[in-house]
């Protein structure tokens, strides 16, 4: 109310720009370069790509017709595209629930008075800053038929598990997540142990001094206070997996068959080897659809959750 | 409670189990990578005799000199304006609580939800006809407006928590506000201009679908383009491939050895932004 007023106030035409009680507000000139370029490479591409999703265009012909909602009829037709929306979601779930939580274990293991904490905290986040292509590349070798992860099993005895992990249509999914909670779990693990050591020891303390036990003061004590590097690491688990690209496209391609393609995989397909823009566009928008209620529905129940923990 | 027990100690044990079996892959690829390709035997064997030979191979016949020096440009230049514009415009956004501020503010938040899949194809044709597909300069301009809404995100959180008295006394000793910016205001955004630094130099030196667009087909390429392009010739030649996945980790290994704590805290530091 009183700012809104203020805000009327003559004063505030007076150069330089002066806001409440006389402080001087940097010049609104300054957003202007950050402006022009988020204008330029997200702002007017994105609205351009939700017009090209009600239209038939080719990526090239500069003749293209308005087909109103025909490429979101595709879509729900299209089983390929269905089930790739459904890998999708599978994928994200599964990546934020494994990743973050063997990232807390691993940040509860580390913080503690073991006197490898600081090296193990360096190896284990090391995977994060690797080039994911990179990663993935390693791991469909390892994964391979002829790979070290069947050598490992038949040198202890598991010859019959043996498996072609990435050529089962089953299998190959999972072997997704796996490389991805492979790289990122030190990402997690780094994020929950920054919210950790944020938290007072005399809490802590306290909690041991009344008598309760580890897994107690976990949940009662330690639980409420990680809410906001929870907060963190769910989004961007969630939000990294629904827009997941170069792992899939270099550990299976999408394969085999359609097994694991997701939306993102399938816009690359459709767009450059297919040739139908709109059609992928459509898919795009569908894909922001997602992480946009994602991200609204995380914020409100965490919102919600972090005000009732303090 | 502060006290090494037993029971500490099978926690170490324990931990160091687990730091082996994530060390694994990285074993293997060392091992694969200094053998000779006529040697066949488990990938997990250590290997007996090793060589060199790979790398040398996959340096001279993967481009990977010129794709180095191309992530390298597109990194620093693109992470550099980056930072430059987004604490310019935070500054601002923080301090004024305008409509026009807070409008401004949301819209470029609107970034963080909008995937660059959205973006990117409409984008593709844009570059096409500006003649920008194949070179270097479409990147850094992409990177540049693609990291702007979670750059300045971060800048603008750390800057309502800090105090205004510095730059009101600036401005009262009669500094412009591009002085008071440039001498008062970012030297005390330091801690989250590392983080900054950081998150934006990693994501976009590891970013493979942008370039994978604007410069296929072209002689231009960056480090993972060009990994994925030598997979794509060496098919089934894991020996030579391991190495040139391993000369392509190794600069960032280096650089994240050397700064491991201010990297890990960058990291970290999203948290408190």
């Amino acid at each position: 109310m009183t700012t809104d007023l203020q805000e009327r106030l003559p004063e505030r035409t007076a150069v330089p720009t002066r806001s409440r009680r006389g402080r001087a507000a940097p010049p609104w000139w300054f957003t202007v370069p950050a402006l022009l370029l988020f204008t330029f490479v997200v702002l007017v591409p994105s609205a351009r790509g939700v017009y090209y999703a009600f239209t038939d265009w080719d990526g090239l012909d500069p003749d293209f017709a308005v087909i109103g909602l025909d490429n979101f009829t595709a879509i729900a037709d299209d089983p390929d595209a269905l089930q790739a929306i459904w890998h999708t979601l599978l994928i994200a779930v599964a990546i934020t629930v494994i990743q973050n939580g063997i990232g807390l274990l691993l940040a509860l293991g580390v913080n503690t008075m073991i006197k490898s904490r600081n090296f193990l905290r360096a190896l284990l986040f090391a995977p994060a800053v690797i080039t994911p292509i990179v990663t993935a590349y390693l791991w469909r070798n390892l994964l391979g038929p002829d790979g070290a992860v069947n050598s490992l099993l038949s040198a202890i005895g598991l010859d019959s598990w043996r498996q072609n992990w990435l050529g089962d249509p089953d299998l190959a999914l999972w072997m997704i997540v796996l490389v991805v909670v492979w790289q990122f779990a030190g990402y997690s693990m780094v994020i929950f142990l920054a919210g950790l050591q944020s938290i007072p020891k005399e809490i802590y303390e306290a909690a041991a001094i009344d008598g309760s036990g580890p897994v107690r003061r976990f949940w009662s004590v330690v639980r409420p206070l990680l809410a906001p590097a929870l907060t963190i690491n769910l989004m961007l688990s969630i939000i990294g997996g629904i827009k997941l690209f170069d792992q899939v496209y270099a550990l299976t391609g999408g394969g085999p068959g359609h097994a694991t393609d997701t939306i993102s995989t399938l816009i690359y397909k459709d767009a450059f080897t297919l040739g139908e823009f709109g059609y992928s566009i459509a898919l795009a928008v569908v894909l922001t659809a997602i992480v946009a209620v994602a991200s609204a529905g995380q914020y409100a129940v965490l919102n919600r959750n972090e005000r009732a923990a303090s | 409670m502060n006290r090494y027990t037993r029971r500490t100690l099978a926690l170490e044990m324990l931990m160091i189990a687990v730091a082996i079996v994530f060390a694994f892959p990285v074993y293997v690829l060392v091992n694969l990578a200094i053998r000779a390709p006529s040697d066949t035997s488990s990938p997990i064997s250590p290997t007996t005799a090793p060589t060199l030979a790979n790398f040398t191979q996959a340096w001279q016949e993967g481009g990977l000199g010129g794709a180095l020096i191309n992530s390298v440009i597109v990194t620093a230049v693109s992470v550099l304006i980056v930072l430059a514009v987004s604490s310019l415009a935070a500054y601002p956004l923080a301090r004024s609580t305008a409509h026009w501020s807070r409008g401004t503010f949301l819209l470029i938040m609107l970034g963080l939800i909008l995937p660059f899949q959205l973006a990117a194809l409409p984008l593709y044709q844009t570059i096409r006809d500006l003649g920008l597909l194949g070179s270097v300069w479409s990147l850094v301009l992409f990177y540049a407006g693609l990291q702007v809404p979670f750059t300045t995100f971060l800048y603008v959180g750390f800057l309502r928590a800090l105090p205004r008295d510095f730059e009101e006394a600036a401005t009262i000793d009669g500094c412009g506000p591009l002085t008071a910016f440039r001498y008062v205001v970012l030297p005390m955004l330091k801690p989250i201009t590392v983080t900054a630094l950081v998150l934006n130099t990693v994501s976009v030196w590891n970013d493979f679908f942008t370039p994978l667009l604007y410069l296929s087909g072209s002689d231009q390429q960056t480090m993972p383009v060009a990994v994925a392009g030598f997979v794509g010739q060496f098919v089934s030649d894991w020996n030579l491939i391991f190495a040139a996945l391993l000369i392509s980790i190794v600069p960032v290994l280096a650089v994240y050895l050397a700064l491991q704590r201010s990297i890990i805290n960058g990291f970290a530091g999203g948290l408190k932004g």
